[in-house]
């Protein structure tokens, strides 16, 4: 039985922002699939008793005074931006429709 | 060829402080070099030559003019170095080798990028990598492949290969890499080069590129291990602006080089990790593997076994939480505020769809994969199974660890399984491309620091030797590499890099 269908990576896909052609999704099905097979192996030894580790070395919260640090020009922040006007990104309609 | 490039980073450093040759002359070897042998290799995407040049003149000038500007001069001011393409640089384009940064300039440094300006050394560009550093040949570029300069139908390794292959062609005597899973220490091997992954946090990541940000680390990339030395105390200290940065700098990485270069082990403790050989490792490297330990031997270590029985859940681990984090980390290239932007050829004009043709043109497929398996491994239903889990596998990899350098100083294994494969032949199986990492994955996993060192040569390819010690204790690292470098040295009569043939510039020109 695979794990991933074709339905499954549409819906991933379009979670992702990510537009895909029908062959894509064909392959990209076929190759999730054997992956995902080759590393679910890790739930065999993920017994209760062990804790997680999301981070390699443990570190405490890092602070710092409130005030104002290094900072970027409006035009240095605009610089690479596909799209602008006068100081602000542009970008087409937010919503669908009006 | 110009006997200049030929001198490791430290050597040329003494040079240029004896006023024996200028950087100007340095830097001007290496821009020749990389003019004629580049070509072929592909392994710089930008050539910096006008800073890098403004840049050696003005240490020539400070060590003509003498006076403590000219004493206060870092050790290896002058000394041209190479960039990874996924580091952010002012004045020269940031693309992470994908389309998606196509002419992207960074308004901001790297905080290993400032301290090498603040050092004076030329920055002679920057080099290729598989798309944000996802890979293990440096075949998903989108600039195309870099070729390794052993055999120049052969891979790089990758994610680095274009550092790797940079300072492996003499092209640059040092480079700068980041290894996530093994994107410095694999190309290293691959090449005939050295390449270290340090401590999680010794080294800013500032200005990296995030792939997986609890796994990756920017490192130094050398011919030498005292260079890397040297490289790594440069860039290395703590950062405020990276906020998992280490708090207590690391010290003594150069005098550990320095001790490990006599080639006395009496002593050390050297752990082999059981599961990292015999099957899947090919058998020209694993019998350069046994011949290192012997010389290890001879020198005074004391050889161990080791298990880590956890380690062959470390790649499953390791593809659920780097593709994890990669979800998130590159949601932000979504053509709004920097980057490519693609719009729908019909339809309706929304963010929404523009970010989906942005993200479809601008990604290319490894990407793509890494973006949509992460997707899944996070999603309602499957993050306790997969996510969860793989964290959990994380811990007993760390305790396996643990339990190892406890009947060890520093541990060993091949750094990759096999020698550079050739180009293509992984094309259609990522899977079978996530294995060449399996060796160097566990280090990241737990954080701890990792060497590649030169190990000997099988099918005229070169092999490499892992070194690994606990965490913070990176030193221990220079000190067995340097001294595997030096026995390893004697009974060649020469480095294994001066065995690299001439790179045939003209068989690539002709299929071009």
């Amino acid at each position: 039985m695979s794990a991933i269908s074709r339905e499954d990576v549409v819906h991933l896909a379009h979670l992702a922002h990510i537009e895909m052609s029908g062959a894509e999704l064909d392959k990209m099905t076929g190759e999730l699939d054997a992956i995902v097979g080759a590393i679910a192996s890790v739930s065999e030894v993920a017994s209760s008793d062990v804790p997680a580790t999301s981070h390699p070395i443990p570190l405490t919260n890092v602070l710092r005074e409130d005030t104002v640090g290094q900072t970027l020009s409006i035009d240095e922040v605009l610089l690479n931006a596909p799209d602008s006007d006068s100081d602000r990104f542009k970008v087409p309609a937010i919503l669908d429709g009006e | 060829m110009n006997e200049l490039i030929k001198l490791s980073g430290t050597e040329l450093a003494a040079k240029l402080r004896a006023g024996e040759v200028t950087s100007v002359q340095a830097v001007q070897a290496h821009l020749d070099r990389i003019a004629e042998v580049d070509g072929a290799l592909n392994a710089f995407l930008h050539v910096n030559a006008e800073e890098a040049l403004a840049v050696a003149a003005e240490v020539d000038a400070i060590r003509a003019a003498g006076g403590a500007d000219a004493e206060a001069l870092h050790p290896l001011a002058g000394v041209p170095i190479a960039i990874k393409d996924l580091i952010v640089t002012k004045g020269q384009p940031t693309t992470a080798a994908s389309k998606m940064l196509e002419g992207w300039m960074s308004p901001y440094d790297a905080t290993v990028i400032e301290k090498i300006r603040a050092a004076k050394l030329p920055m002679l560009g920057k080099t290729n990598l598989d798309e944000f550093a996802m890979g293990s040949s440096t075949e998903h570029s989108a600039y195309g492949v870099t070729r390794n300069p052993w055999n120049l139908n052969r891979i790089p390794g990758g994610s680095g290969g274009g550092s790797a292959a940079a300072v492996a062609s003499f092209e640059a005597p040092l480079a700068l890499g980041t290894d996530t899973g093994g994107s410095i220490r694999q190309p290293g091997a691959v090449t005939g080069t050295v390449g270290v992954k340090p401590t999680y946090g010794a080294v800013s990541r500032y200005g990296a590129i995030a792939m997986a940000s609890s796994l990756d680390q920017i490192g130094p990339v050398s011919r030498t291990v005292l260079d890397s030395a040297y490289l790594q105390e440069l860039i290395g200290g703590h950062d405020p602006k990276d906020s998992t940065s280490l708090p207590k700098d690391l010290e003594g990485l150069v005098a550990a080089a320095e001790a490990g270069a006599t080639g006395d082990l009496k002593g050390l403790r050297v752990g082999v990790i059981k599961e990292l050989q015999g099957e899947g490792y090919q058998e020209g490297v694993q019998a350069r593997f046994n011949e290192s330990l012997e010389l290890l031997k001879a020198a005074g270590a004391e050889i161990v076994e080791v298990s880590c029985p956890n380690f062959k859940y470390a790649l499953g681990a390791y593809y659920l939480i780097m593709p994890s984090e990669v979800s998130s980390n590159l949601a932000k290239f979504d053509g709004v505020r920097f980057g490519k932007r693609v719009l729908p050829q019909e339809g309706p004009m929304t963010i929404e769809r523009v970010m989906g043709s942005t993200r479809a043109a601008g990604f290319g497929d490894e990407v793509k994969r890494r973006i949509i398996l992460g997707t899944y491994a996070l999603s309602a239903g499957y993050y306790d199974a997969y996510y969860g889990s793989a964290q959990k596998v994380r811990t007993l990899i760390q305790r396996d660890f643990d339990a190892a350098f406890e009947q060890a100083d520093v541990l060993i294994s091949p750094t990759a399984p096999t020698v550079a494969f050739e180009l293509g032949a992984n094309d259609n199986d990522p899977l079978a491309m996530y294995l060449n990492d399996v060796a160097t994955i566990p280090a990241n996993l737990a954080g701890i620091p990792g060497i590649t060192v030169p190990g000997g040569l099988s099918e005229n390819l070169p092999v490499g030797i892992q070194f690994l010690a606990p965490a913070f204790q990176d030193a221990r690292l220079y000190r067995a590499g340097a001294a595997l470098e030096t026995l390893l040295e004697k009974q060649w009569g020469q480095s294994l890099i001066s065995q690299a043939p001439a790179i045939d510039t003209a068989s690539i020109a002709q299929e071009a």
